[in-house]
């Protein structure tokens, strides 16, 4: 765990570079400094194995004070990998990999070992590693500087721009490797870029940067349902505001706690709530909550003679699980007829419901976007229909 | 041709041994000195103007003048002029272990600082084998320099093949003259050719491959 508190970097002549920054990097996370250029993202990053020291403040990595402990031996502690590889030229892709191991003296047979194993993990074969950097590919140069900050097990990996020089299809697939990396690693990552879609597709958590003040820090979804302020949105930009709604997820839109029965009750108790309720159907919980069936009124008159608790004639019902994107749902919801979905949590216990009216309301804010204009048109309409 | 070789042969051959054992030792002080101070001065930027402006004003001193202003101080002979080419020796690799440390890719110098070495770690395993053919360069520059201002070393009593030099003009003996001053050139470029060599070898790939 990285910790910030109240961290500020102020130069020699009064700029100031982080101002007062405080924020929790947890381990294991993926987390995303984003910002313009001068909003002070890279001398956060740079902050954490202290290539540039903070003038006031502290951090904490894993509860103790970095400025007590001894640069160096820190900074092999630490991952690190730059935009321009920063991969040696005159040492052979071998000796760029075992860089951190062979500082920390590790035995020969164990370096030989982990250079091969990570090179066959970005799909490079052993014949890399008598091979000088520059006799490989840009997208082949950033993988061995990926898998360099990893060969000393580094819990932390610290990412300066790494992809920024490569091309979208390149950069594209290192992404993907990265996360899956890191996914299956467990390794913290600090990820500084000024590409939206690079931090959308690898971020657990973005910090949102500006004049050396992080103006937001969230999860991706959280950050485009509620953007902090205009920086953020403006920062996020229109078409993918636009596009959130293909990013919300059930949960999100749902009808929270819909009317439900447990199984033992009875027709007639059934009915009752029906009409009490104004509704037609009834999900069907055990006594947990979680999630059985769905009985409907026509079931409940068809059976009223021969069936007497709702168990025995409750039908199978589709659900989702909480978490899952609308997108998703409301395909099926628009393909197979659904009129409503319900939403359970991990365990099975219902949650919420999904309508037809949730969708609605989510093609109408696409559609009109923000309130002035929603307002006006439908009243145009309505008085234009009278007049007829 | 083969008459001076007959009367001066032997003693031709000693004068070229003192000759390059002058600038050897001169050149090897050099390197010792010039080398270690130029990466220091990459450490601190204030220092390396004012260092390598002493260096370039102690190169303008006329070699003879410098040869002769060592008089007063250490008497004459060998030490004095090993003294002086070793000054005269110094700027061109004290400039060039400066620029050559200094046009280190940053990019490499973060990587390496940032991956957890040492400041000597640095300069041994990325910033001198970087630097090393610009460095060479100078050294390579100077050992040619030193050679030919070996010759004035007899001036002080040195020896040296500026022996045969000096005999000949005093004397008026054109032979004498030639006779020192072609194999001081091909001694010079003898050493240059070696030094290339050198040169070469420490460049490394990346230097040829772009």
């Amino acid at each position: 765990m990285i910790e910030f508190k109240n961290v500020s970097k102020v130069y020699g002549d009064g700029t100031k570079a982080v101002d007062d920054v405080s924020f929790t990097i947890n381990a294991g996370e993926f987390v995303v400094l984003i910002g313009t250029s001068g909003s002070g993202k890279t001398t956060t990053m740079r902050m954490i194995n202290r290539m540039i020291d903070s003038t006031s403040g502290e951090i904490l990595i894993d509860g103790k004070d970095i400025k007590k402990e001894d640069a160096v031996q820190l900074r092999r502690k630490i991952g690190y990998v730059i935009q321009q590889t920063g991969l040696m030229p005159h040492m052979t892709v071998y000796e760029n990999i075992v860089m951190v191991p062979k500082l920390l003296k590790w035995e020969k047979e164990k370096m030989q070992e982990i250079a091969e194993r990570l090179l066959k993990r970005v799909d490079m074969g052993p014949e890399f590693l008598d091979r000088y950097p520059q006799e490989l590919s840009g997208g082949q140069q950033q993988r061995i500087g990926v898998i360099r900050a990893l060969a000393a097990n580094q819990d932390i990996i610290l990412m300066d721009e790494p992809f920024g020089a490569l091309d979208p299809i390149t950069r594209d697939a290192l992404q993907e490797l990265v996360k899956h990396l890191q996914e299956e690693m467990g390794r913290t990552v600090v990820f500084v870029t000024h590409d939206m879609d690079e931090a959308l597709k690898l971020a657990d958590k973005i910090a949102i940067m500006s004049e050396g003040k992080i103006i937001q820090y969230d999860t991706p979804d959280n950050i485009l349902a509620e953007p902090a302020n205009e920086f953020v949105e403006s920062f996020l930009g229109e078409d993918r505001l636009q596009q959130r709604s293909t990013m919300q997820t059930v949960d999100q839109v749902m009808v929270k706690r819909p009317i439900s029965v447990t199984s033992d009750i009875t027709l007639g108790e059934a009915i009752r709530v029906m009409r009490d309720r104004r509704v037609d159907t009834l999900f069907v919980t055990d006594m947990d909550n979680v999630l059985q069936g769905l009985v409907d009124f026509e079931a409940i008159n068809k059976n009223r003679k021969t069936a007497s608790t709702v168990q025995d004639i409750m039908s199978h019902v589709y659900y989702v699980k909480s978490g899952t994107l609308l997108s998703s749902v409301a395909d099926k919801m628009l393909k197979r007829g659904y009129k409503n979905i319900p939403v359970v949590s991990e365990e099975g216990k219902l949650e919420g419901l999904v309508t037809r009216a949730s969708l609605v309301d989510i093609v109408y804010d696409t559609i009109w976007g923000d309130d002035e204009e929603v307002e006006s048109i439908p009243l145009e309409t309505t008085q234009f229909s009278e007049s007829e | 041709m083969i008459d001076f070789f007959n009367n001066y042969g032997a003693q031709m051959m000693r004068l070229i041994w003192e000759h390059l054992y002058i600038s050897i030792i001169a050149l090897g002080l050099g390197v010792i000195v010039a080398v270690p101070v130029g990466i220091l001065l990459t450490r601190t930027d204030k220092l390396a103007t004012f260092f390598i402006g002493l260096a370039s004003i102690l190169q303008t001193v006329p070699s003879l003048a410098l040869l002769a202003l060592m008089i007063p101080f250490l008497g004459i002979g060998r030490f004095p002029a090993i003294m002086a080419l070793f000054i005269y020796s110094l700027l061109p690799i004290l400039r060039n272990t400066y620029t050559g440390m200094k046009g280190v890719n940053p990019d490499l110098v973060d990587a390496a600082r940032g991956m957890g070495m040492t400041e000597s770690q640095l300069v041994r395993k990325v910033e001198l084998p970087q630097a090393a053919p610009v460095i060479m360069a100078g050294i390579r520059l100077s050992g040619t320099y030193v050679i030919a201002w070996a010759a004035l070393a007899s001036y002080i009593g040195a020896g040296g093949l500026g022996d045969f030099i000096f005999n000949g003009l005093n004397l008026y003996i054109p032979e004498l003259i030639i006779g020192g001053t072609i194999p001081v050139t091909i001694l010079a470029l003898l050493v240059d050719f070696v030094l290339g060599r050198v040169e070469k070898k420490v460049t490394p790939r990346n230097h040829v491959i772009d």
